[in-house]
Order: structure tokens, then C-alpha cells, then sequence
């Protein structure tokens, strides 16, 4: 069985179709593929939206008393901005990563529900238009407001019809549940691929841990996902019927929405976080040309993640009062999260141990990731400390802490899946000297914006203010903050240029460039419509190894 | 290069069908929790009346005809495996009736009590969750009904031969709905009053 099995005999060149069929097939497709990709090029779309979002907030805080933005502007902004990077840029990002890759590395044709998928895809993104169409529509009949403006987790009562008029909320409940069924479905399919359609030999303790990984994160999906909706429905509800599900002067509850909210937004947190994870989990043992250190640990870790993060959620309610058993309980449970997240460090770190590292682009984005994740973790542990908490909460420290998680580990990884397997899918290099621009630039923002609103919130700046005066010592960090987006923005631009350059011109890329280990990269690329010619057997965790390596294969040893 | 091991042993997996509606039901009985939650949360914090003690009666006919009708659409799965069409439709007709009755003695309860209790959804606490619950759970329930009828118009037309497999992912949707009737019943009707 020579290297080439797996390989369709001949690809020819596909015809040139004339452009409005070429679309009209992307519209029409329910490849896993085409979807796969159609869902990352829509999340680095919002992901620009949402930058922009974030650039103006900084340019109206980099000074004191700035009259850049008026306060009702801001805070639609930092709606829209939280909004959008949570569910119309982490979530895409998972699904389509997942999308792509999970028939590919399972060695199967296409996901088990094809037509699901493309449901998926097309509800997510009309969600996705639906919550921007507020801009134009979101006056109503009141004449109040025009985008939300009641902050991401939106806190009911703030949000019943008396407080939020206009129909701005509506449209912002509406796209969360449409996003949300779009999540669902994808996640779904995600579970029922990898449970019943893996190739001959991939048994679970074979998968790749990108496949482990994206297992347990849809399965959080699909028990994190309903207490949103269930939330939505009833907030629908009380501002369309008068019901009073959060109504305080019926007698309703006023924090009975956060615990919902919370149920799905700390577990939330870790569904958007494990598809980075996931990449990591599979660029480091590549660049490091070792096998994964710890496998079976690793996997562990991550379903004890997946189960711990759903009993944790009220540590994001500290500050609203709660009794105190419950105050250490959520204290306590939030610390544990960090004994299986240090795990994975661990294993990561033990995977580069002694390697033969190549500093290729993906590789650098996943040792960024290392370093800011880990910073991002020692921070949450803090946070979790109640008494710190209710000290810094609804500061910029906690904003440093989650944007240091998101952006500088989540974003970072999924920056590193993007030149990793961008040769896979286009079938071209995306530019490594472009790539490292883009890296460095990433790297020296990230930090001159993030570390030094770490020190503002720690002096007491508020987060979701629109201006401040001047004389409370936050000039120079919110001016060196806002300074940091530059440099950001100019990274992203570099990605942007990489990309466009590369697929006109960028050098072809074989089907395997990174001499790696697992079945994706035993196909052409871009893979053909049915993926394998002939569907892949395999007899360890890292098949391609096995082929390129007949005379000493890793089945002798597991 | 022939395989050097022989693959352990024949390879099967389970069929992907059932693990989708499998998750399926797994993320509807979410969300039915979180409401179910809700209206334990809010028992006895209504700020007016009228309560559930005063106004509720318990359907004990309504229970019966839906708790049958899982019954009922077991029998017609059989009969659809075993290719006896007849037997598919009769029984796949009678869990349709069960199932009707059952949103007729639901429609009636509400009739009364909006006419001649004044409760609805906009009342107190208890109506807000008592409807959206109930009609939650109903909602469930037309969904149902309208898939189990398209199956028994495809059978009538003769076009459900072999689709044994398909019937049996709508007979588990079907026995979740009442599965929920069971928690639901005890919740509202039992401890809730």
C-alpha cells in the first residue's frame, strides 16, 4: 500500500463554468467542504465588522472626555461587538472548522446529515443579517433605538418592554435563536458524523484529538444551546404577550435570567475555546514532529472540562448577592476548571519538550497561544477568588481577562489553523514572510492594548463607559490601549493581503506540505467532492505515519 | 503492501439516524428543563390569583389517550417493519386520534379557564408559566401529529414499504413527547397545586 491509495487517479481541472453558476453551486451545495469554508469566510467577514466595532470604541477612549462617539452609539457598539464576535464569529469558526474537517480526518465522504448542514449554514446566517438589519430597522414604532444596546448577556428586567423600547431587542432575541438553531444543527451533525461514520480501524481511542475535541464541544452545544433559547423564548414572551417571566413587579425574578444566561454563557466560554484547543492539539505535535505527549490525558482533561464548566456558571454572578454557600461553591468549582486546563498546557508544553520544532507561521501562532493563554488562566483563577472578584467585577480587568482568553488564545490558534490548513483547502501556500508579519504585528498589539487594561481595570476604570475624566491615572494605559489597535489592525491587514495574494499566486502546496500525520493530508488538494477514492483502514492514531513508515509503524506499539 | 493485521473485527457503527435524533431529543429535553425550572421556581409567587389549587383539575382522560398512543405507535412500527401496510395504517390512524383528543381535552381546559377563570398568560406568575409550559409541551405535541400524519398519507398512497427504520426516529419523537407529558403532569398538576 504505497502513500498515494487514498488519492482519486486523476483530478482533472474542473471546467470553467461561466461565474452565475459557479455561485449558484456554492448557493446550492450541501458539500461539507464548500460549507465548511462558506462558514469561515463568513466569520472572518464579521470578524472584520466587529474589529471595526472595537476600533471605534478605542478611538473614542483614548482620550479623557472625548466626544468622538455620543453614549447611545457606544453602547451599541459594545453590543454589537460582544454579540458578534461570541455568535457570529467563535461559533462559525468551530462550525466550519469542524465542518471541513471532521469527514476529512475520519476518513469519511461527506457528514452524516449533508442537507442539515446547509440548513445550518444558511439559518446562522440569516441570524447573522438579522441582528445588522437592526441598524436600518431596529426604530420600530416607538422611535427608540436602532441597534441593541443592552450589552451581550442582555440582563433582564433592563431588557423588558419597559426599560428597551423599539424593537431593537427583538431583533437582537431573534438572531440569537435563529444563530443558536443554526449552532445546534451543526453540532448535531458534528456528533452523529463522528459516532457512525468513521473509516475502517478508527476506533475512538484512535480519532484525532481535533475530532475528540470537536466531539465533546458539540456535545456541550447541545446541552449549553437550550437554556439560551429557553431564556429568549421567555423574554419574547414577556415583551409581545405581557408575561411576566422577568417582570420584578409581578412578582418575577430579577436574576432569574442571569442564571439561565450564565447556564449557557460560562460553558459558552469553553465551546468557543476548545475548537482552539483542538488546533493547537494538532499543529504542535506536527511542528514539533512528535506524537502527541499524553494523548489519553489530554482527552480526559477535555471531557473534564466539557462536565466541570456547566457547574460554574454563577461565578460571572459574584456581585449580585448570593448566599454565601454559594459564593465558595462557585469559587471553588471555578478553580477546579484550572486542574484539567494546566493539564493541557502540559501536554502541549511536553509535546515541544525536546522536539525538532519548526518556527513555521501555524506554529507561531500556537506558541502565542501558549504563553497568553496561560496568563489568560493565572487571571481567571483570580477572578474566580470571590472577594478579588467583587472588586474588579464590571472593570477592565475582567475585559483584559476575557479578551486575553479570546483573542489571545482562542484567536491566535484559529490564526494558526488558518495557515495550517489553508494549503488544504486552496491548494496553495498562504506567504510565510507575509504570515509573519502578520504574527509579530498580532503579538505587539495584543499586548500594548491588553496588558495595560489590565492596570485600568485594577485602578477602577469601569468597563461599557464611554468617556471618563481626566486625573484618575487611566490616560496613559487607555492611550497606549488604543495605540495597540493600530498595530492590530495592521496585522489583520497583512492576513488579508496574504490571503488574496496567495490565491492568486501563491506557491502550490501538494498534498501534504507539513509531512503530517493524519488522514486529511492523504487526499489531493483542494480534496475532490468525495473526499477518498478509496476509503482509508487504519490501524493507529497516526495513519500516515503507518504509510510513510512501513518499516516501523505506530500500530506495533499502541 | 498488504494489511499486516487483519482488522480486529467486523466494523459497524451505530446508524446515524438514531444518534440524531438521539441529540435531538437530548436538547429538546434541555429546554423543556429550563421551563419546567422555571415554573418550579415561580410556584406560589404569584403576587394575585388565581392559584393553581383553585382553578386546575387534573386530566386524567387526556393522560390516558396520550399515554396510549406511545402504545399505539409501537404497534404500528412493528407493522411497518413486518411490511403488514394495513395494520401500519390502522394503527398509525388510531395514535393520530389519540393524539387529537388529547390537544382537544387541552384546548377545552384552556377555554375554561380563560372564560370562566380570567386566567391568562398576562394574569400572574402561574399563567405565564403555566402556559408557555403547557403550550411548550402542545406545540411538541402538533409537531408530532403533523409528521405522523404525513407518514400515514404516505402510507395510504403506499410508499412507506421499507421505511421501517425512518418510522421507528418518529415513534422515539413521539415517545419523548410523552415522556415530557409525564413530568410535565406531575409538575404542574401534582406538585404545583
Amino acid at each position: 500500500m504505497a502513500t498515494t491509495t487514498y488519492f482519486p487517479e486523476s483530478v482533472g481541472k474542473a471546467e470553467a463554468l461561466p461565474l452565475p453558476s459557479r455561485l449558484h453551486e456554492w448557493i446550492v451545495t450541501v458539500d461539507h467542504k464548500r460549507l465548511g469554508i462558506m462558514y469561515i469566510a463568513t466569520a472572518l467577514f464579521f470578524f472584520a465588522v466587529a474589529g471595526v466595532l472595537a476600533a471605534l470604541m478605542r478611538w473614542q477612549l483614548a482620550v479623557p472626555n472625548n466626544t468622538l462617539l455620543p453614549p447611545d452609539v457606544f453602547n451599541r457598539l459594545f453590543t454589537m461587538h460582544g454579540t458578534t464576535m461570541v455568535f457570529l464569529v467563535g461559533m462559525p469558526f468551530f462550525a466550519g472548522l469542524a465542518n471541513y474537517l471532521t469527514p476529512l480526518m475520519i476518513g469519511a465522504r461527506d457528514m452524516a446529515f449533508p442537507r442539515l448542514n446547509a440548513f445550518g449554514f444558511w439559518i446562522f446566517l440569516f441570524g447573522g443579517i438579522l441582528l445588522y438589519f437592526s441598524y436600518v430597522a431596529g426604530e420600530g414604532l416607538a422611535g427608540h433605538g436602532s441597534a441593541p444596546d443592552v450589552g451581550w448577556f442582555a440582563y433582564a428586567p433592563l431588557t423588558e418592554r419597559a426599560f428597551s423600547r423599539g424593537s431593537s431587542t427583538d431583533y437582537w432575541i431573534l438572531s440569537i435563536i435563529l444563530t443558536g438553531i443554526g449552532t445546534t444543527a451543526s453540532a448535531i451533525n458534528v456528533i452523529a458524523t463522528i459516532i457512525s461514520m468513521r473509516c475502517k480501524g478508527m476506533t475512538l481511542a484512535r480519532m484525532p484529538l481535533f475530532v475528540w475535541l470537536m466531539l465533546v464541544v458539540s456535545s456541550m452545544v447541545v446541552f449549553i444551546m437550550p437554556p439560551l433559547t429557553a431564556g429568549q423564548i421567555m423574554l419574547l414572551l414577556d415583551r409581545f404577550l405581557g408575561a411576566h417571566f422577568f417582570d420584578t413587579q409581578a412578582g418575577g425574578s430579577a436574576i432569574l435570567w442571569q442564571h439561565f444566561f450564565w447556564l449557557f454563557g460560562h460553558p459558552e466560554v469553553y465551546v468557543l475555546m476548545l475548537p482552539g484547543f483542538a488546533c493547537a492539539s494538532e499543529i504542535i505535535p506536527v511542528f514539533s514532529r512528535k506524537p502527541m505527549f499524553g494523548r489519553a490525558a489530554m482527552i480526559g482533561a477535555t471531557v473534564g472540562i466539557g462536565m466541570l464548566s456547566s457547574g460554574v456558571w454563577a461565578h460571572h454572578m459574584f456581585s449580585v448577592g448570593m448566599m454565601a454557600s454559594s459564593n465558595i461553591y462557585f469559587a471553588v468549582a471555578s478553580m477546579a476548571v484550572g486542574i484539567p486546563t494546566g493539564i493541557k498546557i502540559f501536554n502541549w508544553l511536553g509535546t515541544m519538550y525536546g522536539g525538532k520544532i519548526r518556527f513555521d507561521t501555524a506554529m507561531l501562532f500556537c506558541v502565542g497561544f501558549l504563553f497568553q493563554f496561560l496568563i489568560a488562566g493565572l487571571t481567571g483563577i483570580m477572578l474566580a477568588v470571590a472577594p478579588f472578584d467583587w472588586q474588579v467585577t464590571d472593570s477592565y480587568f475582567v475585559v483584559a481577562h476575557f479578551h486575553y482568553v479570546l483573542l489571545g488564545g482562542l484567536l491566535f490558534t484559529l490564526f494558526g489553523s488558518l495557515y495550517y490548513w489553508f494549503p488544504k483547502a486552496t491548494g496553495k501556500m498562504l506567504n510565510e514572510t507575509l504570515g509573519k508579519w502578520h504574527f509579530w504585528l498580532l503579538v505587539i498589539g495584543f499586548h500594548l492594548t491588553f496588558d495595560t487594561l489590565h492596570f485600568a481595570g485594577i485602578l477602577g476604570m469601569p468597563r461599557r463607559i464611554y468617556t471618563y475624566a481626566p486625573g484618575r491615572g487611566w490616560e496613559t494605559l487607555n492611550l497606549i490601549a488604543s495605540i495597540g489597535v493600530i498595530f492590530q489592525a495592521a496585522g489583520v491587514a497583512f492576513l488579508v493581503w496574504n490571503i488574496i495574494r496567495s490565491l492568486r499566486k501563491g506557491k502550490p502546496a501538494g498534498n501534504d506540505p507539513w509531512d503530517a500525520w493524519t488522514l486529511e493530508w492523504a487526499t489531493t488538494s483542494p480534496p475532490p467532492g468525495y473526499n477518498f477514492a478509496v476509503l482509508p483502514e487504519v490501524r493507529s492514531s497516526r495513519p500516515l505515519w503507518d504509510l510513510k513508515h512501513p518499516e516501523d509503524p505506530d500500530w506495533r506499539y499502541e | 503492501m498488504t494489511p499486516t493485521v487483519p482488522l480486529e473485527r467486523e466494523w459497524t457503527l451505530p446508524d446515524r439516524g438514531r444518534v440524531g435524533v438521539l441529540c435531538l431529543i437530548t436538547t429538546e429535553f434541555a429546554i423543556f428543563t429550563i421551563f419546567v425550572v422555571a415554573y418550579v421556581f415561580y410556584i406560589g409567587k404569584s403576587l394575585s390569583g388565581p392559584t393553581p389549587s383553585q382553578v386546575l383539575e387534573t386530566p386524567i382522560w387526556a393522560t390516558i389517550c396520550l399515554l396510549s398512543s406511545s402504545v399505539t405507535v409501537g404497534i404500528a412500527e412493528r407493522a411497518l417493519k413486518g411490511n403488514r401496510i394495513r395494520q401500519f395504517q390502522i394503527w398509525t390512524g388510531a395514535t393520530i386520534l389519540l393524539g387529537l383528543e388529547f390537544l382537544r381535552n387541552t384546548a377545552v381546559e384552556w377555554r375554561h379557564l380563560i372564560n370562566d377563570f380570567h386566567l391568562t398568560i398576562t394574569t400572574n406568575l402561574f399563567g405565564t408559566t403555566f402556559y408557555s409550559l403547557v403550550g411548550l409541551h402542545a406545540s411538541h405535541v402538533a409537531i408530532g401529529l403533523t409528521l405522523l400524519l404525513l407518514s400515514l398519507v404516505l402510507g395510504l398512497r403506499g410508499s412507506m414499504h421499507g421505511q421501517g427504520r425512518r418510522f421507528e426516529l418518529l415513534a422515539w419523537y413521539w415517545h419523548f413527547v410523552d415522556a415530557v407529558w409525564v413530568v410535565v403532569f406531575t409538575v404542574v398538576y401534582v406538585i404545583g397545586r
